[in-house]
Formats: C-alpha cells, structure tokens, sequence
C-alpha cells in the first residue's frame, strides 16, 4: 500500500514539472510572438528603411518621425563608453585575481565583485544623479552632468563583474605548462603575462567582452536615471542622450493602445533583441572555442 | 682523471609542499660538460629536485625551500642572481614538450626578444638553434607553422632549440624522451651528447639503458634521498647499496 503511495506521488511530481516546463517554454514563445506580431503590424505603416535610417524620433510630431538612428546611436555610444572603461579594467583585474593577487586577498575580492553583481540598478541609477553627475557637471562646468558620460561610467561599473569572472576563468584555465616555458626562458611575471598567458586566453576573454557589451546594451533604469533623455540627435559623450531601452520605458505607459507608436516600441524591443542576440551568439561562439581549446 | 670543475650543486637541500617533506637534505654536484642521469622510481623526488635549480618552485605557493643552492661559486637563492637570471643561465627542457601556442619561429623568438638579443641577430641564431636540435631539415620550409601542429617528438626537439638558443650554461631535462618513439629518442640521445661539448646537462630518466648510453655519472634517489651516486658504469655494474642494485636490476620501481 506504501509502495501505491509512493508511485503515486512519483507520477504527480512527474506530471507537475512537465508542466511548469512547458509553461516556461509557452511564456517564452509567447513574448518572441507577441514582438514578431507587433513588429510585423509596425512595418506595415513605417518602412523598415525609415525606421532605421531616420534621424528623428518624434512619433508626437505632425507628421510624426519614427526614426530610431538617434536611439541606435545613443545605445552605442554609451555601450562603447562603457566597455572604454570596463575593458581594460576587467582585464586588468582579472589578471591581477588571476596570476597576482595571494590566496587570502583572492578570497575577499572574489565575492566582493560578485557582490557588485547583485547591486539593483536602480541603486547604480541614484548613484549616477546624487553622485557621479554633480561631479562630471562641477567637472565639465555644465548644468547637470545627465550625459552620456554618466551612463558609460555606470554601466562599465554593472558589467564589471561578468566581463571579470569570465576573463579570470579564461586566464586561470591556460595551461601552466605555457606559463613554466615562458619563465624558463627567463620571462619575468609581467611578460608572461601579457605575451602568454593574455593571448592564449583571449578566446574566453573575447567571451566575457561580448558578455558585459550584451549586459551594458540591454540594460535600462540606470541609463534611464543617469544619461538625461534629451531626444536630440546625440552629439558626444558630454551630451545629454535617450538609449532605444530608455525610450521604450518612458513612452510605453502613456502611449494609447494599438497606435503606430505603440507598434514602434515593439519596433525597438524587437531591433535591441536582435543586437543582444549576435552579441550573445558571438560570445557563446567564443565561449565554446575557448572549452574546445581547454580541452585540448 | 683531472679534477673535475663543479658547474652547479646542493648541499642539504629540502623540500616541502605545505608540510610534506619531498626533499630530505640532499647533497648533489653536476660536473662541468658532463651528462648527469638523475634515476629513481616515480615520485621519490627527481622533478622536484630538478625544478630547485631553476627556481620554478617560485611560481607555487606553499612550497619550502632550504639548503645551498649554487651555480659556480653564486648561490641561486637570495643572493645576487635573480630569478630571471637564474633561469636564463639553467635552461629546462621539461617532461611534457610545452611548445607556446605560436609558430615554430615564435617560439624561439620568444626568448631572445625577452632576452633583448639584438634584432638583426636573431633569425641566425633560430637557425643555429634549430640546426643544432636536429629539427631544422623537417621544419625549414615552414617556419611559420603552428608549433603545435608538430609531431611530439619534433615538438621536444623545438623545446629544446628553444632552451639552447639562449646559450645557457646548464640545460635540465626531465624525462624528455618519456613520450617518444625509439627513432626519435635515438635522435635526442645523440643530440644530448653533442650538447655536452658546450653544455652542462642533467637528465631525468626512467630508462635504464638510455641513462647507461649518454650518462657520464649516475645518481640514484628514493623517497627524497639520494642513496649512491657515481660514475654510471659503477652504479650499474657495481652498485654498492642493495636498493640500488634491486633499482637497475628492475626489481622495483
Ligand atoms: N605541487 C605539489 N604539491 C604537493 N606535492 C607535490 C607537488 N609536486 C610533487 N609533489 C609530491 O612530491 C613527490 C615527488 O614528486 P616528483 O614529481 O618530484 O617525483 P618524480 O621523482 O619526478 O616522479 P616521476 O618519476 O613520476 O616523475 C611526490 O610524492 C609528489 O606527490
Ligand atoms: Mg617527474
């Protein structure tokens, strides 16, 4: 009679998962759907030309532009601030984690950078408007200092821990045969460093690069709280700038329902996805090279 | 026989990793272009040893170190050589060919730029070195390959071009034959003995017969000891220890 019980329970704890996989798999297909639908019902109105050469993002205006270049601008041009700042840093941490740092100071870094991880942006965000731009407008003699600058610098700060982690894997997994040959030519720590062990870990470091750039790209309440919004056509990193994640989540709580504009925003949803995708897919790529390669 | 002019040595040398002690106050002495085999059975030390004289220990952490460590009358350890310098002057050639991730010319470069050779200088001596290996008529055509695309006895042969090229004054090598096929342990046996002209070099070996054909003195080591060394022929012919005799008679180890 036990054993009845026991397969019973065997067989709705089966059942039961089955099903909340399913569930998550349906969620899943069910927003790539709804982007697809609502893009598609976009290009309908606005050819895809225009949408994304167009220099204006005015969908209020008469006649209204719907042209995302300023949006696609001002996401690169923050996410290429950011990885300004975050690369050469997160490398240069990793490699110090990773061939310098001794054991006891490794084991406080380490979790204090992923604690760094587990920051909300909005935090990060509060950080750029009381802290950061003060700061850059004392610097710079601007008004505020809600800029692009502003963003890059948080973002680096969001995308440190991954691009980190991943490049300190990359650096710990080169095989120390190729770290012995090199100081037993006579090569010092510095020179190993950067001759061998960086460029034999530069697939996975490649990796962690593409990491932080998908993070630093989709990332939204931060920009939204540092970088100003000014819908302008972004000028340069002391300007003020309104990234494609920014614009959807300031316009899509006022836009009326099933309206161009509405549409659009699934527009932009749908083009960030598309980026953050090849950002991945080449990550991921070099990711898989660099196992292959450890492996060996 | 003259007196022979000691190229490198230890006296009371111990080891330990972390509270493990590998090395129990060993006392050795290479002579100068002689070939020194170092035999033992696995794990009684001879790496360890070995990696004492180029300072690799350095790079781990929890390794101890004690004893006198000397190349002519200049000791290895907190005196005036570096440890840069050390390496330089005691080249390794090491059990698992570890050619770089480069071309077969790269990984030779590598040393002599590190070494701030002069430019123009460097392409002869990568050919000299490559000669003088036995390795430069099956790579000549193709300097430019992937090192790592070489077979693994081609690929020791360019470890050892890469450690001669430097013109070090001692070559180590630990079981540089352990991977190889006979023809090209052939090969490197008579590239070793060519090398003693210029060399000062000491070999890790588990074959008898090889430590027998190129060595000029014989030392036998077990458990962090060394129990008998001296000329080959008498630790083979005429060990005076019975472990010794059990060892290369091939009773254990
Ligand atoms: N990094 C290390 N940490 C701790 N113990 C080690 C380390 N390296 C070697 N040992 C130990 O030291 C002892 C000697 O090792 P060593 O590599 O010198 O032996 P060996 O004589 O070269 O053996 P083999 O002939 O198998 O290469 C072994 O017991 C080994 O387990
Ligand atoms: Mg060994």
């Amino acid at each position: 009679m036990k054993l009845a019980l026991r397969e019973k329970t065997d067989q709705t704890a089966k059942l039961l998962f089955r099903m909340t996989g399913l569930m998550v798999i349906a969620i899943l297909a069910d927003i790539f759907f709804m982007l697809l639908w609502n893009t598609v019902a976009f290009f309908l109105k606005v050819k895809p030309w225009d949408f994304i050469s167009g220099t204006q993002w005015n969908p209020s205006g008469n006649p209204a532009n719907y042209g995302i270049l300023p949006l696609l601008v001002s996401t690169s041009l923050v996410t290429l601030g950011a990885m300004c700042i975050a690369i050469p840093l997160g490398i240069g941490t990793a490699s110090f984690l990773s061939d310098y740092a001794g054991r006891k100071l490794k084991s406080v870094l380490k979790p204090t950078i992923e604690m760094l991880a587990s920051i909300p942006s909005v935090a990060i965000g509060f950080l750029g408007i009381v802290v950061l731009g003060p700061g850059i407008a004392r610097i710079t003699g601007q008004s505020n200092g809600l800029n692009a600058l502003n963003g890059a610098a948080l973002l680096a700060i969001m995308s440190l821990p991954t691009i980190i982690t991943v490049a300190q894997d990359a650096l710990e997994g080169v095989p120390n045969a190729y770290k012995e040959a090199s100081y037993s030519v006579g090569a010092n720590r510095w020179q190993t460093l950067l001759q061998v062990t960086i460029p034999a870990a530069s697939p996975g470091i490649l990796a962690a690069v593409m990491l932080g750039v998908g993070r630093a790209m989709g990332e939204t309440m931060t920009v939204l709280m540092a970088t100003g919004n000014a819908s302008a056509f972004p000028k340069g990193f002391f300007h003020s700038v309104r990234t494609m994640t920014a614009t959807i989540a300031i316009e899509m709580g006022e836009v009326p329902y099933q309206t161009t504009h509405y549409y659009a925003l699934f527009a932009i949803a749908a083009v960030l996805f598309l980026m953050t995708l090849l950002v991945n897919i080449v990550g991921e790529h070099f990711v898989n090279k660099y196992r292959k390669y450890q492996a060996a | 026989m003259s007196k022979t002019h000691i190229k490198l040595s230890a006296t009371a040398a111990k080891l330990w990793f972390g509270n493990k002690q590998v090395l129990k106050s060993v006392n050795v002495a290479f002579p100068q272009n002689k070939i020194t085999a170092l035999i033992g059975p696995s794990g009684c030390g001879k790496s360890t040893l070995l990696r004492c004289f180029n300072r690799m220990h350095d790079l781990s952490a929890d390794v101890m170190i004690e004893g006198d460590f000397l190349l002519e009358d200049q000791t290895l350890y907190n005196g005036k050589l570096s440890a840069t310098e050390v390496r330089r002057r005691i080249g390794m050639v090491f059990q698992q060919a570890n050619p770089f991730p480069k071309s077969i010319y790269d990984n030779i470069n590598y040393g002599l730029q590190i070494n701030n050779i002069p430019k123009d200088q460097r392409p002869g001596i990568i050919e000299n070195a490559l000669k003088e290996s036995y390795i430069w008529d099956e790579v000549k055509d193709d300097l430019q390959k992937p090192a790592t695309r070489l077979s693994g006895g081609q690929q020791q042969r360019l470890c050892i071009a890469r450690a001669v090229a430097l013109r070090p004054e001692v070559i180590l090598m630990d079981e540089p034959c352990s991977a190889l096929d006979p023809i090209s342990t052939a090969k490197i046996e008579e590239l070793i003995l060519r090398l003693k002209k210029d060399y000062t070099i000491v070999i890790v070996t588990h074959n008898m017969q090889q430590a027998q054909r190129i060595a000029d003195q014989t030392i036998f080591m077990y458990l962090g000891e060394i129990i008998e060394s001296g000329n080959t022929k008498q630790i083979f012919k005429k060990p005076v220890n019975e472990l010794t005799k059990n060892y290369v008679k091939g009773h254990f180890g």
